[in-house]
């Protein structure tokens, strides 16, 4: 596997220089309370808001009789895309044997399982009676896509959680032996994750089995939590939801998502991490390759979903058309699909500009783009039914966004940073071993 | 020898483990036994007192028809009378009028927007002034058509897009046609809403307009309402068990609706009262259902608006807004 195989003594050398350069992170908690404060500020402003919503219902937010589903099922779709990522980093580069992402799949699937986590209690946010939930289970009925959903998001956070943990094993022996003034659950958390690893050539062997078996049994799975969130919407008669298309659509939608989240994540830990000599100036290039491949992709979906229909201008889906190139939706559509998607796009083809800080700005309007993408999905259709909106308030023909349902956005979010702020201090965010073992670290002493 | 007599020690401490582990399970046994018998006497002692009589005689009626005097004492609260009936409605609000199939013709020549229909509607339903089971809406089909008012109640499908899509079966068909919803059952989660390409259904938002005090839930009714739950047109299925014709029907004054039985091939009108055949009906005059070409087979048909007894007009005006009239949405 590894190009040139050291020399015990120097294997030690070099295991010990990555062991420390991965390990300090963990132990610097400058400027943490103050971020773990700010993360509990917006806890406690979310759910003082869900209190809210509790209390008087629904009617708190925008969401009215025909925009039925609002902010919070786009913000659903949104985490779901995110999720996604860990799959294509670890599973679909990892089984391509692609060498360059195994400094940054860790940080891939800590965003996916932080992203698919959340996702679940995203869409407890929009239930109307959050305290039936458990009629899913008591009387969940296999027709309905939801029940697919909830059965396929589980199994992806299973999943994704078992492709966190495995290839932790040999990191948690690492950890074991190099976090001895650790508190004592941390000890016992990496104790536990060793499960008896003693670096013997059979242990490897079993190691990389499950994961080659993890890696492959979760693209399947991953594809389907997507393709069935687009079901959630394509199922349906709706004019503008109605599409053949939607699974594809969103999928290469969420993977743009995920890699311009991946790329931000990158930033932060090669900077505040000071992880320069192993996230370096060549995987940025390499992401950033990436990022143009799946954009041009989702390029062309997008072609597909509305030149297609615009062509054609059929009734049902005229009035709707019209509203996002020229009308209400106009604003968001083109910042999101000039600005946030074809621009970033464009640039990137450039290697010059493929460097860290262009292609952070880039990846956040990416990200953006991707947030508001979901709301032009979910909202707009929902406003131009087949029969004319009639004899109803004027604020059941709009969507403003409330306080309360801004607050419900940003505290998902804001348990995202905190699962992957809390992963992030307990496992090196890079995986040691791989490190390592990519440069001819001896195995047998990786533990 | 030595050997040996390890083995002995060995057995005797065996032995003794087995013994102490008996008696233990014994003694478990034992403390259940007891406990049980305590709490059997204490059960029948409280029962006994409950028994004491007060002295106090109440005349009651028995199952057939006896009138009978007894003890104050004697007498049972049936504490899950609340609960019993509840199911029983939900039981038999799920299954249906048996052999019935209920059709609606709704003839759009009639109506000029008396809204009586909506009216008593919203208030068997208990609706605030926005939520509409029935709606009459302003359509005009092109450009140059005249326009019309079109009631729109939920359409009872024969092909549901909107219980297909319910995780937890709160929306259902039953066997007479009527789609109902289950306000007890429902989790708010909305995808009826977003399944139905007819906007038939509306959600409580906010807390109902009445509160729900302690009346017992009537599926057939959907009241009271319930705050984070489904509503929508139930075909009256309440007036229906008892005999009657929907709300709306017989609030019309214009002889609008007309309410029957597609099995029966009979549909009364709510005004006048008149009862004809079904196909004959919508044969003779051009019924037809709005967008057939979902798939979704509605239970109500349209009788076409030709020649009326009144011109169009609302709110002075005789043409309509294209972006705010058209069948499939969009401009004609």
């Amino acid at each position: 596997m590894a190009s040139t195989k050291l020399s015990s003594e120097e294997s030690r050398k070099v295991l010990d220089k990555i062991e420390t350069d991965l390990i300090r992170p963990m132990r610097s908690h400058k400027g943490l309370e103050l971020w773990l404060l700010f993360l509990g500020l917006i806890f406690i402003v979310g759910g003082y808001a869900y209190f809210i919503q509790l209390r008087d219902g629904l009617g708190v937010t925008a969401m009215r009789d025909y925009s039925s589903w609002g902010s919070y099922i786009a913000n659903f779709v949104f985490f779901v895309a995110a999720s996604l990522i860990g799959m294509f980093i670890s599973s679909v580069f990892g089984l391509l044997k692609i060498k360059w992402v195994i400094p940054i799949s860790r940080i891939a699937e800590m965003i996916a399982l932080a992203f698919a986590m959340w996702a679940g209690l995203v869409i407890v946010i929009d239930m109307g009676r959050p305290d039936r939930l458990h009629h899913v289970f008591l009387y969940g009925r296999f027709q309905s896509p939801i029940v697919w959903d909830i059965t396929v998001v589980t199994s992806y956070v299973a999943i994704s959680m078992l492709l966190l943990l495995i290839p932790m094993i040999p990191d948690a022996s690492i950890l074991k032996r190099r976090m001895s003034d650790a508190p004592k659950w941390q000890q016992m958390i990496y104790n536990l994750l060793t499960l008896g690893w003693d670096a013997q050539p059979e242990q490897y062997a079993i190691l990389k089995r499950s994961m080659r078996v993890l890696m492959i049994l979760i693209i399947p799975i991953a594809l389907s939590i997507h393709t069935v969130t687009s079901w959630l919407f394509a199922m349906t008669l709706r004019a503008g939801w109605d599409s053949t298309i939607f699974g594809p659509y969103f999928v290469s939608g969420a993977f743009v998502a995920g890699v311009a989240a991946v790329i931000i994540a990158m930033y932060f830990f090669r900077y505040n991490y000071k992880l320069g000599d192993y996230i370096t100036d060549y995987h940025f290039n390499r992401i950033g390759q990436v990022l143009v491949l799946v954009s041009a992709v989702y390029i062309y979906f997008n072609l597909n979903e509305y030149f297609v229909p615009a062509y054609k201008m059929r009734t049902a889906e005229r009035l709707h058309l019209e509203e996002m190139f020229t009308g209400h939706w106009a604003y968001m559509f083109w910042f999101a699909q000039i600005f946030c998607l074809a621009i970033p796009t464009f640039l990137l083809i450039f290697k010059k500009l493929r460097k860290p800080k262009i292609m952070l700005w880039l990846a956040v309007f990416v990200l953006i783009g991707a947030w508001l993408k979901r709301i032009l999905i979910v909202i707009p259709v929902q406003q131009h039914p087949y029969l004319p909106i009639q004899n109803v308030p004027d604020s059941f023909k709009e969507y403003h966004f409330t306080g309360i349902e801004i607050a419900l956005n940003i505290l998902p979010i804001a348990g995202v940073l905190l699962i992957i702020t809390i992963l992030a201090k307990l496992f090196p965010v890079i995986s040691v071993w791989e490190v390592a073992h990519e440069k001819g670290v001896d195995e047998t002493i990786i533990k | 020898m030595n050997e040996n007599q390890e083995h002995n020690d060995q057995q005797n401490l065996n032995e003794d483990q087995a013994r102490r582990s008996f008696l233990k399970k014994l003694g478990i046994f034992a403390g259940i036994g007891a406990v049980a018998t305590a709490g059997a006497v204490y059960v029948g002692f409280d029962h006994e007192k409950k028994k004491n009589p007060t002295g106090k005689k109440v005349r009651v009626l028995t199952a057939d028809g006896k009138l009978m005097e007894v003890d104050e004492a004697e007498l049972e609260k049936n504490e899950n009378a609340a609960t019993e009936e509840l199911n029983e409605l939900q039981r038999r609000g799920r299954e249906g009028l048996p052999g019935k199939h209920w059709v609606m013709v709704i003839d759009l020549s009639k109506c000029r927007n008396a809204r009586m229909c909506m009216a008593a509607c919203q208030g068997a339903h208990e609706l605030r002034p926005e939520q509409h089971h029935i709606n009459v809406l302003r359509m005009q089909d092109a450009d140059h058509t005249e326009p019309y008012f079109m009631p729109k109640p939920c359409y009872h499908c024969d092909n549901p897009p909107c219980t297909k899509v319910c995780p937890v079966d709160a929306t259902f068909k039953r066997q007479d046609g009527i789609v109902l919803i289950d306000n007890e059952r429902c989790i708010g989660c909305r995808f009826c809403i977003a399944g139905c390409p007819y906007s038939a259904r509306v959600f409580n938002w906010i807390e109902p307009l009445k509160p729900a005090n302690d009346r017992v839930y009537d599926v057939e009714l959907n009241v009271p309402q319930k705050k984070g739950t489904i509503s929508k047109c139930l075909f009256s299925a309440d007036c229906l068990r008892k005999g009657e014709m929907p709300y709306c029907t017989r609030a019309c004054p214009n002889g609008v609706y007309w309410f029957g039985d597609r099995n029966e091939d009979t549909v009364t009108n709510g005004t006048t009262k008149e009862t004809v055949s079904f196909s004959e009906l919508i044969r003779k005059n051009g019924g037809y259902t709005v967008l057939e070409e979902l798939g979704t087979k509605p239970q109500v048909y349209y009788l076409p608006p030709k020649n009326r007894a009144f011109p169009f007009q609302y709110e002075g005006k005789t043409e309509l807004d294209p972006n705010d009239s058209r069948i499939g949405g969009g401009r004609g």
